[in-house]
């Protein structure tokens, strides 16, 4: 049973920013390629600049020859010093992904997908010898399309494949055909959503330094992983784990971009072993949009089934995602499809469900986990659904939605899609986001706005999604993630507190979080806490950021070391004040008693313990380090739920859409700091409307050459097209765990698509047009409208 | 390996507001100097194409894109960077203001956001929401979603104000 004495008046919920911000606002973050290494080489790759060709590297010595430059490596350079390796995974069996190494050999099958290495005194340097590295590139014809990947008469992705299908599966449950036999109403659409990208801001980076007397790696790198990095660092380049540290300092955004094993990351560590010399190598932003993975190329066949009263029977669900030229290690790119078809429905009771899927592989870079990992597809499928019911019915949105989700005495329930619905609050969600919109108001102003030809519209969503994943996503699968964490605290003999822990700060304020949690736990004030995460030989195993756990599993990980912690503190006391460890308290650094007095203040009992010890009574031997390790054992995922809408409006005379306004009411569970949520929250939204209305990565159907490569053709959020958020909260804390938190990072970004193309249909409906693609570009909205032609 | 020869400038300039003398390759641009060759590491190069604003720093008094200017062509000028700003306390407001409200979360963006906010707040005691986010749009922040920023700059023109 959990150790759940939360102190009533604690840290724990309370507005508090980062601490560690305070550099960053004075310019004194320490972002990857903010080092710098005595004797350092930096690095530069000759990419591929064709989504598929065979290649020969004819000449090197040109190159070679530049003054500054150490080396020109091949694939071949590299072999000896690092392995290849294949993406699989028991989850996905039969599932189809080459072998890949650090450089491609003979063959490119994605453009941007790197060839060469040149090391080099300077970047620019490196660069100027990569034109003149003789290469001979025989183009093959590239394959694009998701839909016309499957084609039978479809050029192949990787020569020596007969198919470009990766992998399908069919999976469900109920009787889906009855239902849609018997329903009263079928409602059915078919999207197209486009590839985009994380973008995050600091572009992946990595400084390698293999020490050859030590044979041990060194790595900092921006990664949202270290701990994961040092795993398949050491397996791929054939050193003891000891051996390889990986360094993740400040970390310039992830949002899943940099949670994966990536050819040039392995490249650089590789070449840093071959040379017995660091290497620096910082991808910009043009490898970055082209070769960092992208996420969510869907064409999605959806339809529902609704009886006379309103309540949905049943959906059906037919999927192509286009994977890229490889499912991306380790993971694989499949886990994307996976979750959007698990998500179709999650809010919603429903008696039968059929998903199909087939995964394409393509001349295109492969895809991967992007923040909410595949919900906002399955969100928008099925969202959009429910209002062409709706819509069809005759009846508020609202209503129809209060109708059908899932009561809260069902659960918890295992729906036809296999996904675990548990301590969801449906209704009092609805209740708040009902209360924040002011819906009566909310609707009176937008009637006064149609009425001067405003054209403007509402749209809603409901969310759920899979969060926290325990042990259960990816060991059954048999793919190495940790879905644990380990936090280590310790007492100083200051009477301060230092965590050491295996989650990552990306960005998103998990170190506070779990300042906040060793505080309460400890009983000491936050001031005295200090966290150090990102470093593998600071913290022991664990998973980092990735999936929004670090709340409900670093969080659990934090408050069981620190319960330890505060124990082997209090029977100290005892021990010192003659006293019994039940008749004391810490609280504010203090030890006090039954009645709240003071007895002895935590930093001298540190001191003594640690520089006094022969003043201990005999036995006592003090225990000032805790460790937990923490794995959920109940549930695989913590199912979170919430409410967005989205107010727009669009020019019917441009085709732009402009947000105006954005609301979210989340149930994330217990929340370790509602300030950092909320913004959490707000980020993701943002995300979520730039991937409704911006993002693409686009390539060029004839040639598949990659058309958005730089930030001026790969479009997102700025100031002044975002719109202010209202953030509200429902809290049910988790009944499995001591803190009761959930997943919290990635909804804002699971629902904000969803509820945008919503809202555009709401706004175009009177005009009797309707969008059904994503990002809704200004070309999407006048095709609608019938101003441009379909083909134009 | 030989010795590159990269050909070099001499460029006497104020930095931070302390005089300097450096020799800056010809081709170098100035964020990346004042990073590798000057060691100030709080500008960040986030697009080096002149979209994204986070190597922004105050040139003569005017902010621009680090990533647009060479290093040779800062000869002769008065640089600011976040560090320097940060010293002179010129920004200590927007700062408060900024960690407070939780107004950054990788922070990658934030020394770039704060210049040009600064030299909004100049020029605009009182501005609103929408200006703001005008005067931010050459920013991008992938984290915040921009709202905490808008609320940490009415903040800070708040409290210069008061
Ligand atoms: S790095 Fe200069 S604008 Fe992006
Ligand atoms: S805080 Fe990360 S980009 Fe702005």
């Amino acid at each position: 049973m959990p150790d759940t004495a939360l102190p009533p008046d604690g840290w724990i919920g309370r507005p508090m920013p980062r601490a560690a911000t305070r550099r960053l606002i004075e310019g004194r973050g320490r972002y990857t390629d903010d080092n710098a290494a005595k004797g350092e080489l930096h690095a530069a790759f000759l990419r591929s600049p064709f989504p598929h060709a065979a290649f020969g590297i004819t000449g090197r010595d040109a190159a070679r020859a530049l003054p500054g430059v150490r080396a020109v490596l091949t694939a071949e350079d590299l072999a000896p010093f690092c392995r290849s390796w294949r993406t699989e995974s028991r989850a996905f069996p039969g599932l189809v992904s080459p072998e890949q190494g650090p450089l491609a050999r003979e063959r490119a099958v994605y453009q941007g997908e790197p060839v060469a290495l040149v090391l080099a005194a300077s970047r620019a340097i490196a660069e100027d010898a990569l034109e003149l590295v003789e290469v001979e590139w025989d183009e093959l014809p590239a394959v694009t399309d998701p839909a016309k990947a499957l084609d039978a008469a479809s050029p192949s992705t990787h020569q020596g494949l007969t198919s470009n299908l990766a992998w399908r599966t069919e999976f469900g449950g109920g009787d889906v055909e009855a239902a849609f036999a018997s329903a009263a109403l079928v409602v059915e659409e078919r999207f197209t959503f486009t590839r985009h990208t994380g973008v995050p801001l600091e572009s992946r980076s990595v400084l390698a330094t293999y020490d050859p007397a030590a044979e041990a790696l060194e790595v900092r790198m921006s990664h949202q992983i270290p701990h994961q990095m040092q795993v398949h660092l050491a397996d791929l380049l054939d050193l003891p784990m000891g051996r390889v540290r990986v360094i993740a300092g400040d970390v310039g955004g992830g949002f899943g971009i940099k949670m994966h094993v990536y050819p040039d990351e392995v490249a650089i560590c590789a070449a840093s072993r071959l040379t017995g010399r660091p290497v620096r190598y910082v991808c910009d932003r043009i490898e970055a949009l082209m070769a960092d993975i992208h996420a969510r190329e869907h064409v999605m066949q959806a339809r529902m089934a609704v009886d006379a009263e309103g309540r949905i029977l049943a959906f059906d669900a037919d999927d192509i995602q286009g994977l890229g030229a490889y499912s991306i290690y380790p993971r694989s790119s499949t886990v994307e499809a996976m979750s959007v078809l698990r998500t179709v429905g999650a809010p919603y009771h429903f008696g039968a469900y059929r998903a199909r899927l087939r995964c394409a592989l393509q001349n295109k870079v492969p895809t991967g986990q992007y923040r909410s990992v595949g919900h906002p597809i399955g969100c928008a499928t099925t969202e959009r659904l429910m209002d062409l019911a709706a819509a069809a019915r005759g009846e508020d949105p609202l209503e129809f939605r209060r109708r059908n989700f899932l009561p809260e005495a069902m659960m918890p329930w295992t729906n036809p899609a296999g996904g675990r619905m548990a301590e969801l609050s449906h209704t009092a969600t609805l209740a708040e986001f009902e209360r924040l919109l002011d819906l009566p108001g909310l609707r009176a102003e937008i009637a006064a706005m149609r009425a001067r030809g405003r054209c403007v519209g509402l749209g809603f969503s409901a969310v759920v999604e899979y969060t926290a994943s325990g042990p259960g996503a990816y060991g059954p699968a048999h793919v190495p993630v940790a879905a644990m964490d380990t936090v280590v605290v310790t007492l100083e003999p200051t009477g301060d507190v230092v965590a050491r822990a295996s989650v990552a700060e990306i960005g998103q304020g998990i170190q506070q979080g779990i300042v906040q949690v060793v505080a309460d736990a400890v009983g000491v004030p936050p001031s005295h806490v200090t966290i150090h995460t990102g470093d593998t030989a600071s913290a022991p195993h664990g998973g980092g950021a990735w999936a929004s756990r670090g709340a409900g599993v670093g969080g659990e990980a934090a408050w069981g070391a620190g319960r330890k912690l505060r124990a082997e503190i209090l029977k100290t006391a005892a021990a010192l004040l003659q006293s019994a460890p039940e008749a004391l308290d810490l609280r504010g650094g203090q030890v006090v008693d039954a009645n709240g007095t003071p007895r002895m203040a935590l930093a001298d009992l540190a001191s003594t313990v640690f520089f006094r010890g022969h003043e201990l009574p005999g036995g006592v031997q003090p225990q000032f380090t805790a460790t937990h390790q923490f794995r959920r054992e109940e549930d695989v995922f913590l199912t979170t739920n919430g409410l967005q809408a989205s107010l727009v409006e669009v020019d019917p005379d441009t085709g732009i859409v402009t947000p105006l306004r954005h609301w979210v009411v989340g149930d994330c569970g217990r929340l370790l700091n509602p300030l950092l949520v909320e913004e959490q929250v707000r980020g993701g939204v943002v995300q979520g409307i730039g991937e409704a209305l911006l993002e693409a990565c686009r390539y060029d159907p004839g040639n598949g050459q990659f058309l958005t490569g730089t930030l001026a053709d790969y479009l997102l959020p700025m100031a002044d097209n975002a719109c202010d958020i209202t953030v509200g909260h429902v809290e049910t804390p988790y009944s499995g765990s001591a803190l009761g938190a959930k997943g919290a990072g990635e909804a804002g970004t699971c629902g904000a698509p969803a509820a945008v193309l919503n809202a555009v249909n709401d706004a175009l409906a009177s005009r009797g047009a309707r969008v059904s693609e994503l990002p809704i570009t200004p070309t999407v909205i006048l095709r609608a409208l019938g101003t441009l032609e379909a083909s134009e | 390996m030989e010795l590159p020869d990269e050909p070099t400038a001499d460029i006497a300039l104020t930095l931070n507001g302390e005089a300097i003398r450096a020799r800056v390759p010809l081709r170098q641009n100035l964020v990346d100097w004042l990073r590798h060759g000057a060691g100030l590491t709080g500008s960040h190069v986030g697009c080096e194409h002149g979209v994204c604003g986070a190597c922004h720093v105050q040139v003569d008094g005017v902010v621009v894109r680090g990533c647009l200017m060479l290093a040779v062509q800062a000869d002769g000028a008065a640089v600011e960077t976040i560090e320097g700003a940060t010293s002179s306390g010129r920004i200590r407001a927007l700062q408060d203001a900024f960690f407070n409200r939780a107004a950054l979360q990788c922070g990658f963006c934030t020394p770039g956001m704060l210049l040009q906010a600064a030299e909004l707040l100049e020029r605009n005691p009182d501005p609103s929401r929408a200006e703001i986010r005008e005067a931010l749009s050459g920013n991008y922040c992938r984290c915040t979603g921009y709202h905490a920023i808008v609320d940490a700059v009415q903040a800070a023109a708040a409290s210069l104000r008061a």
